[in-house]
């Protein structure tokens, strides 16, 4: 099985497909970085105007935990379509390329590669957030510096002390995994039933934009449906940035104001890893592999 | 024609009341004026409890800085410190540092326990962004307990004071500043949050429209200068 995967990962890592998502997300926050650093300012203001009509702030508005905040806001929407890109190949690519067949000849089982693939991606994943972290988080860390970090949520606003806020991007980035591997398992589903690559990944893409959709639109109709869309789930990483607050409105530092949320979506999701990794598993067991 | 008569008799009169009045209430303001004008800067540090139906802010340590005539700013220890706006900047020092004014007695009242009279100070200079402020003060020890002032663009604040170990200088040991909020919402997709559910409470804390910010004095460090530059940002 070791093997396996190490093969799996030789031939992720070998495809330059495979680092258009670490250079794109590399370019992304950097760009962001950028921008962020010339004008921020600007932005923070005008992001905060509707509270700056009776509050003033004084402190570091724009520091790093706001900046990494920023960016997973803008690239947890599209690092699926990343993921995809790799997730969604790795069974239907060897079958376009005619290797799916030879690789079946050796002496392992279907339900061992499968999960040599899967795991493989997954690793992939992981390695992408990883990067990502690194980018958003630290260098942001290193170029704006340190303060209490202040969300605009929809109904209210939450302010983090910045000794309360490290080990919530270490939750948020451990949930953003179970989100992104939720993407990968999907795209890895469908890559069973197909024999070329663009299929699935642009079913893949499709599905996640389609939910995603579904999920954000404030339209009761919508809003039946939102809690049985996986993609109404992954966004919950951001419940990591709120907290509790006592009687007196006074906000309770190390506390989280939706654990059970939290647990409950991060168990949804486990479970649509499950169901699609076992789908995959099941047909592809039984596929009849002619190329 | 003798009607007349005791008719102007009782305006003149009632000018002359009104107006020894409001002489006398002047005389009480600079009284109290000359015991705070005692404070020529200080240093103060405590702690900060934010209430704001909208906000969700751990209590902080702050630190506040003064220097005559008017110069306040309050620094948030380790942190952002989220204020209502040119709200904590209107203190006593500041009300009273106003040059101009007309003072007039408005009835006498108790405070949180302490009698008080109810003095109006209207400042004579069109252009001061204070329009009235209502001072209860104590008149035998020369505190102000209460103050509640209108400003021409961030609406109305009250300002409650207790007072303890620097009664003497009239620095209080807690003030509660109480001031109004707007709404406060934005839309989900710009959010891109989950939909939660809103109960009773959140209804409730919804329809509130004051805020209240409590700081809690620790210290007071007075009159030994201030960093350079402290009222710079």
């Amino acid at each position: 099985m070791f093997t396996l995967l190490q093969v799996e990962l030789y031939k992720i890592f070998k495809r330059p497909r495979t680092y258009i998502a670490f250079i794109a997300i590399a370019g992304l926050i950097g760009i962001i970085q950028l921008g962020l650093k010339l004008d921020g300012d600007a932005y923070v203001n005008f992001v905060m105007s509707n509270v700056e009509q009776s509050f003033t702030f004084d402190g570091k508005l724009l520091n790093g935990y706001l900046v990494c905040y920023i960016i997973l806001q803008l690239l947890l929407v599209h690092v699926p379509l990343l993921i995809a890109l790799v997730a969604a190949d790795m069974v239907s690519g060897e079958a376009n390329i005619g290797t799916l067949r030879l690789m079946l000849t050796q002496p392992v089982s279907r339900c061992e590669i499968i999960l040599a693939k899967f795991t493989a991606a997954a690793i992939y994943t992981l390695l992408l957030l990883v990067w990502m972290a690194i980018l958003a988080l630290f260098v942001s860390i290193w170029l704006f510096g340190t303060d209490d970090l202040i969300i605009q949520k929809t109904r209210y606003l939450v302010q983090l002390s910045k000794d309360d806020i490290f080990w919530r991007y270490v939750g948020a980035f451990g949930f953003a995994l179970l989100a992104m591997l939720t993407v990968a398992a999907l795209g890895f589903l469908l890559s069973v039933f197909a024999e070329n690559s663009i299929g699935p990944i642009v079913a893949t893409i499709s599905i996640i934009i389609f939910f995603t959709i579904l999920s954000t639109m404030s339209i009761p109709i919508f809003q039946k449906i939102q809690p049985y869309l996986f993609t109404t789930h992954m966004v919950a990483w951001k419940e990591f940035f709120d907290l509790k607050v006592n009687a007196d409105n006074t906000a309770l530092k190390g506390t989280l104001q939706n654990k059970s949320q939290i647990v409950q979506s991060a168990w949804i999701l486990i479970a649509h890893i499950v169901l699609f990794v076992g789908v995959a598993m099941f047909v592809f067991k039984r596929k009849d592999i002619l190329t | 024609m003798k009607g007349i008569k005791i008719l102007w008799i009782a305006m003149v009169a009632l000018f002359i009341t009104h107006n020894s009045n409001a002489q006398d209430e002047t005389a009480l303001i600079e009284k109290v004026k000359q015991k705070l004008d005692q404070v020529h800067d200080y240093v103060a540090t405590g702690r900060m409890k934010t209430d704001v139906a909208f906000i969700k802010a751990p209590v902080g340590n702050v630190k506040m800085y003064y220097k005559q005539p008017d110069n306040f700013r309050l620094i948030r220890e380790g942190g952002i410190s989220i204020l209502p706006k040119g709200g904590v900047t209107v203190n006593l020092n500041t009300i009273m540092a106003t040059k101009s004014y007309v003072a007039l007695f408005a009835g006498n009242t108790v405070t949180d326990g302490f009698p008080t009279k109810i003095v109006k100070l209207l400042p004579i200079n069109e252009n001061n962004a204070i329009v009235l402020t209502t001072l209860y003060i104590d008149e035998k020890n020369l505190l102000i307990r209460k103050a509640i002032t209108t400003t021409k663009e961030n609406g109305t604040y009250q300002i409650n004071m207790q007072y303890g170990r620097y009664s003497n200088l009239g620095l209080p040991d807690k003030v509660i500043f109480t001031f109004n909020t707007h709404d406060y919402k934005i839309p989900k997709g710009v959010t891109l949050e989950m939909d939660e559910p809103l109960t009773d409470t959140d209804r409730k804390k919804m329809q509130q429209k004051n805020g209240r910010v409590e700081i809690d004095y620790a210290s007071y460090t007075i009159n030994k200068g201030l960093p350079p530059g402290i009222f710079n940002n």
